[in-house]
């Protein structure tokens, strides 16, 4: 009569021709995974852009040539832009450029706007801001930063249009420097 | 005397800890990235210590470094009415099938004269001339910001938002005519997209805001 073998473990033949089932490791080499992790890894760390683009906010006044706004000269202050991160400025009005033109560039300028603000009563004080032709977009948004940084309220600084006798002034300085 | 027998030890490492570590940073690094649509054109944008986000959903004006400026209609919800608006106002007479393809574009880039043309060559972005922004006369922006302007008529101030995206290089002139564009329709407000910038603690907007802020709480 056939009969099922269902005995199981100790049952085994352990005859000359049996062999025995060898007991297969469960480990696997995870070696390989691990690399492929870290590969993927590098790969989303260099194109993950964790800084998300600021918003600086900014505001101009109105378009309207009759609107003007009158401005104390001892609390003035003229900030001119130019070539190569120049800053030229001058305070009040500008009637002798020999001495009230001078130049800065953007780490030194801070000094002297505070330097200005600390100087100069608290409704007086009107930086006029004025980049010239050769001015980048940075070198704009750099000095209205700046404002923010040196706690310049907003309405005490303005962008206003170079006049040709700055231009002027700018590039007889920038020549004496040597500025290209 | 009997020998002092040294087991040999396996050169196996468990690697599932590592494996596990490794699997967690990976996770969190997908997760971590943003997908950014790539950018068709390459603009380097200045630093502020501003800490407000922009807007996604915004009005986009991009100046890159060779000074050509660039319209992205970010809003979808005004997108379609600004683009319609613009084709009965200057007359572009752009058919159905070219007005579905510009609907679907990302950004303007082309004078409001090649603009049919463009449509249908596929031109590429960086082969787009750009919106021409010159002195008032050739001011194409204006007109643009004109049809934005009366199409957020009416809308609630926080869902208009106005951005200008420069590039480091980019000239001041050009920036000065799209603030031009701004002002000559009125929009006097709006802001300047940057990098964020680390403020030093000596500094006065610091020592007046973020000092006296945490003060506050």
């Amino acid at each position: 009569m056939a009969e099922l073998d269902t005995s199981s473990g100790g049952g085994h033949k352990k005859g000359p021709g049996v062999k025995k089932p060898t007991k297969k490791s469960t480990r696997v080499d995870l070696t390989p995974m691990v690399d492929l992790g870290f590969l993927l890894i590098t790969f989303f760390v260099f194109t993950t852009t964790m800084q998300q683009p600021t918003a600086m906010k900014m505001a101009v006044p109105k378009d309207d040539p009759t609107i003007r706004t009158e401005v104390k000269q001892s609390g003035a202050m003229t900030i001119l832009l130019g070539k190569g991160d120049q800053i030229y400025y001058y305070y009040g009005q500008l009637t002798n450029p020999n001495e009230q033109f001078k130049v800065s560039n953007f780490t030194k300028i801070r000094e002297e706007i505070l330097n200005k603000k600390r100087n100069t009563p608290l409704g007086d004080l009107m930086i006029v801001i004025k980049p010239n032709e050769e001015a980048t977009f940075k070198n704009t948004v750099d000095i209205f930063d700046e404002m923010t940084i040196d706690d310049i309220k907003p309405g005490h600084f303005a962008l206003d249009k170079i006049t040709p006798d700055e231009n002027k002034l700018i590039q007889l300085t920038q020549e004496s420097n040597g500025i290209k | 005397m009997p020998k002092v027998k040294i087991p040999r030890k396996s050169t196996n490492i468990d690697m599932t800890a590592m494996c596990d570590v490794a699997f967690l940073l990976l996770s969190f690094f997908i997760m971590a990235t943003k997908q950014k649509p790539p950018e068709a054109i390459t603009v380097q944008a200045p630093s502020s210590i501003s800490t407000e986000v922009a807007k996604e959903k915004a009005i986009l004006v991009t100046l890159n470094k060779e000074g050509k400026v660039f319209l992205m209609l970010g809003d979808k919800t005004k997108k379609n009415e600004i683009l319609e608006e613009m084709n009965t106002y200057k007359q572009l007479q752009l058919s159905p099938a070219e007005m579905t393809k510009l609907k679907a574009a990302d950004f303007i880039g082309v004078p409001f004269a090649q603009l049919k043309s463009a449509l249908d060559t596929d031109i590429k972005p960086e082969l787009m001339p750009g919106i021409p922004c010159g002195d008032s006369a050739t001011n194409e922006l204006r007109e643009w910001m004109r049809v934005v302007t009366n199409a957020y008529q009416g809308s609630k101030k926080e869902d208009f938002e106005l951005l200008v995206k420069g590039d480091n290089l980019a000239k001041y002139p050009v920036f000065k005519n799209i603030i031009d564009a701004f002002q000559a329709n009125n929009q006097l407000r709006f802001k300047l997209v940057t990098n964020p910038e680390g403020l030093s603690s000596e500094t006065e907007y610091y020592k007046n805001h973020v000092i006296n802020k945490t003060d506050e709480k």
